[in-house]
């Protein structure tokens, strides 16, 4: 089976490639990039991308995909559906299903769904804790030997400072990175937005940047102690992406992501009770959205993650502060991405970057590059098409999206997974 | 003419608004005073009172402007503790609209709550108070006893003292002063008082007798004993020492300053007893005008300000 892409804009960070370059794919594997018109087009399927970037497929170190438990919200075929969708061709699954993703067997389970859906490459995170209770380590042991690739206790704060020690300490050992959700619950304090004036004038209990920042200031603190690889997932607030660039400038093992929604919306979203501008961390001030554009802009921010988090329509139709907490991002990610482009803030090469080679350089994935000899997993998208979001239309089962009706650019015209096309814009799927 | 939909809060509603409001609660104050206290003006119309949380002053204020204007007044007293045995505040705003009422009061816990009720009936919401966020009637008939006995609320300077961070009394008192071109002053301690009330225009002190300090109304706002223990403050008594109004604080007001509270009343802890039932005290005079501000309300949102009595 032999697949030819050609006439496209081939972009691999990883390879520092940006230039018209034809794909031929062998057996779901890269087998060479040459310049156009290199390979004979006989017996093999063209794909044209002329005008298109053709990118290795993107990866998402920070989803939720529900399944175990929670199949109402999402499962692990309809996540990876919204994945290929989004050009995702590799995504990592946080563990709070139900059960917890904290031992082995929940691990090869969602593995295993993945296979049977046999779309984007899954790739567990194992809870930190039994149960995500932040009291007991999880068998950290037994789920990287299952395929756990990272260890967190996503969106529950760690607050035992000793606990965080010890899997950092213990994760070194079994060479794979913790990712942490940094907010101190106490200084949350129950809050469901950004503090600042718009809480004041909704009424709302809000979360300082405070809450955020000292957590970051203490994990940094502890991955000088231990040398365990803190990877800081969605930072939201300038105090973090400054504390950030401290630690990389020490040379510590500290890594970090942006989530799409907090570097394009500020709080200013939540006006009228909007419950799709609701997540933790929470949409912040103007001056921190600047700051995370900084900070992708200067490299302190490694990585683009969603934290795609898909809720039943039940779960947001409440009263504010009520509702569940995050929104879907899979498959707004690129055209939100494509407006840092747009905007001067990240050339298009650092943005493949950011969606590719760097996220699965933290995770230790050897997936995000397009070379000789790889797995034949591509994105190719149009950075320029206009599209209107329509959140009914999103392949996730969650609508959740603040990006409703916005007229965005940038589209993904199709993903490959291991040289077969999982997703085809022209094809509907 | 006041041609908003819903009556939600006071944020963003004009200075010509808020006068035309207070203009037509006070027409309506004479019929309280009537020996047969009731007008025929939205008969046949059912008013539902909604209220996930407890209240007496104010349902009790909202059922009998309803009935004097011979409105059919429901009152639904629903726990929104119980979220998860009872219904969806969806499903209820779904079911109450199936029974065709002319207007949904609502008092809830979460702050906009009466937004999202507004987004999916196809009637007048009136927000009778949403957790931390506005209580626009309550602001209205301050207003109104205010410019009952200053003549007018331009130039005035008002002192809201206590529990600011938390009151939406003061939320919508403050929307609605400044408008109106009064001076207010937010007094409390630090930790009620974050600096961003000052982007409401209003100066903020923590220094109760500098903020009172020729003050021609004073407001304390009642103190939620609970706040104590999520410690904003060590102790009640000493929150009381501070903030409490008391005759000798009052010695720094106006002379005639006018002294309001939007009930039930701690008394002293947020206010001394002497000045609660003292001759400055327009306490009583706030709940006689809550009855015409909702009449007012009740009246402009059903009808849209056509009076029936003119059609038949």
């Amino acid at each position: 089976m032999r697949i030819v892409i050609q006439n496209g804009t081939v972009i691999d960070p990883a390879s520092n490639l940006n230039a018209q370059r034809d794909i031929l794919i062998e057996n779901g594997t890269v087998r060479t990039i040459e310049k156009p018109g290199a390979f004979h087009k006989t017996e093999a399927e063209v794909i044209d991308a002329n005008g298109l970037i053709v990118a290795p497929g993107f990866v998402d170190i920070h989803v939720h995909l529900r399944e175990p438990g929670y199949e109402y919200k999402e499962t692990v075929l309809t996540g990876t559906q919204s994945a290929v969708a989004g050009g995702f061709t590799s995504v990592a699954c946080m563990a709070n299903t139900n059960p917890v993703n904290d031992n082995g067997s929940v691990t090869r389970y969602i593995i295993e769904r993945a296979r049977e859906a046999s779309l984007a490459r899954v790739f567990p995170i194992g809870a930190l804790s039994k149960g995500l209770k932040g009291e007991e380590l999880a068998l950290f042991g037994e789920m990287v030997d299952a395929g756990a690739v990272a260890i967190s206790d996503d969106g529950r704060p760690v607050m035992d400072a000793n606990l965080m020690r010890r899997a950092l300490e213990y994760c070194s050992m079994l060479n794979v990175p913790v990712s942490v959700h940094e907010e101190d619950l106490h200084l949350a304090g129950g809050g469901v937005m950004n503090e600042g004036p718009t809480a004041l004038r909704l009424g709302l209990r809000g979360i300082p940047n405070a809450a955020e920042d000292v957590m970051i200031a203490r994990d940094i603190t502890l991955a000088r102690l231990t040398g365990g690889r803190v990877h800081i997932a969605h930072l939201s607030t300038r105090g973090a992406v400054a504390l950030v660039r401290q630690a990389k400038a020490e040379g510590l093992p500290v890594t970090a992501e942006a989530a799409p929604h907090h570097f394009t919306l500020t709080e200013d979203a939540v006006d009228g009770y909007n419950t799709n501008a609701k997540m933790a961390p929470p949409l912040r001030l103007a001056e921190d959205v600047a700051a995370v554009k900084e900070g992708l802009r200067d490299g302190t921010i490694d990585a683009i993650a969603t934290d795609h988090a898909p809720h039943h329509r039940d779960e947001k139709e409440v009263e504010f502060d009520q509702a569940a907490n995050g929104i879907v991002g899979l498959e707004t990610a690129l055209p939100l991405t494509m407006k840092l482009v747009d905007a001067g803030a990240l050339s298009l090469a650092e943005a493949v970057r950011k969606l590719t080679t760097n996220p699965a350089r933290i995770f230790g994935l050897s997936c995000g590059t397009l070379s000789t000899g790889v797995p034949a997993d591509v994105t190719i998208f149009d950075p320029a098409r206009p599209w209107r979001v329509e959140a009914t239309k999103l392949q996730s089962k969650g609508k959740n999206s603040p990006f409703d009706k916005w007229e965005l650019n940038g589209k993904v015209m199709m993903t490959l997974v291991g040289g077969r096309v999982v997703y085809n814009a022209k094809a509907g799927r | 003419m006041f041609t908003q939909p819903h009556l939600l809060g006071l944020e963003g509603v004009s200075k010509d608004d808020l006068l035309f409001l207070l203009d037509t609660a006070e027409s309506f104050r004479e019929i309280s005073e009537r020996e047969v206290k009731k007008v025929p003006t939205l008969r046949g119309k059912t008013v539902i009172n909604l209220f996930y949380e407890s209240s007496t002053r104010t349902r009790t204020s909202f059922e009998i402007a309803a009935k004097r204007l011979s409105a059919d007044a429901i009152n639904i007293t629903a726990s929104a503790s119980s979220v998860t045995k009872g219904e969806t505040l969806l499903d209820t705003a779904r079911n109450l609209i199936a029974m065709r009422p002319a207007a949904i009061v609502i008092r809830h816990p979460s702050s906009g709550a009466p937004h999202f009720l507004a987004r999916v009936v196809d009637c007048p919401v009136i927000n009778a108070g949403d957790g931390t966020h506005e209580h626009p009637t309550q602001a209205l008939l301050d207003l109104l006893t205010i410019r009952e006995r200053k003549g007018k609320l331009a130039g005035l300077t008002v002192a809201i003292v206590g529990d600011i961070l938390h009151s939406r009394v003061a939320r919508s008192n403050v929307l609605a002063l400044t408008t109106l071109g009064a001076k207010v002053r937010l007094v409390g301690p630090r930790t009620l008082l974050p600096p961003e009330c000052g982007a409401f225009g209003a100066t903020l002190h923590t220094d109760l007798r500098s903020g009172l300090v020729g003050a021609d109304v004073i407001m304390a706002l009642r103190l939620q004993l609970e706040r104590q223990a999520r410690n904003f403050f060590p102790s009640v008594e000493e929150y009381s020492r501070r903030f409490c109004i008391t005759p000798a604080a009052l010695a720094e007001a106006q002379p005639d300053v006018s002294i309001m509270h939007p009930g039930p009343m701690n008394r002293g802890i947020e206010i001394d007893s002497r000045v609660a039932d003292g001759p400055y005290s327009v306490i009583l005079d706030q709940v006689t005008n809550g009855v015409a501000v909702r009449m007012a309300i009740l009246f402009l949102l059903t009808t849209r300000g056509k009076d029936v009595r003119e059609e038949e």
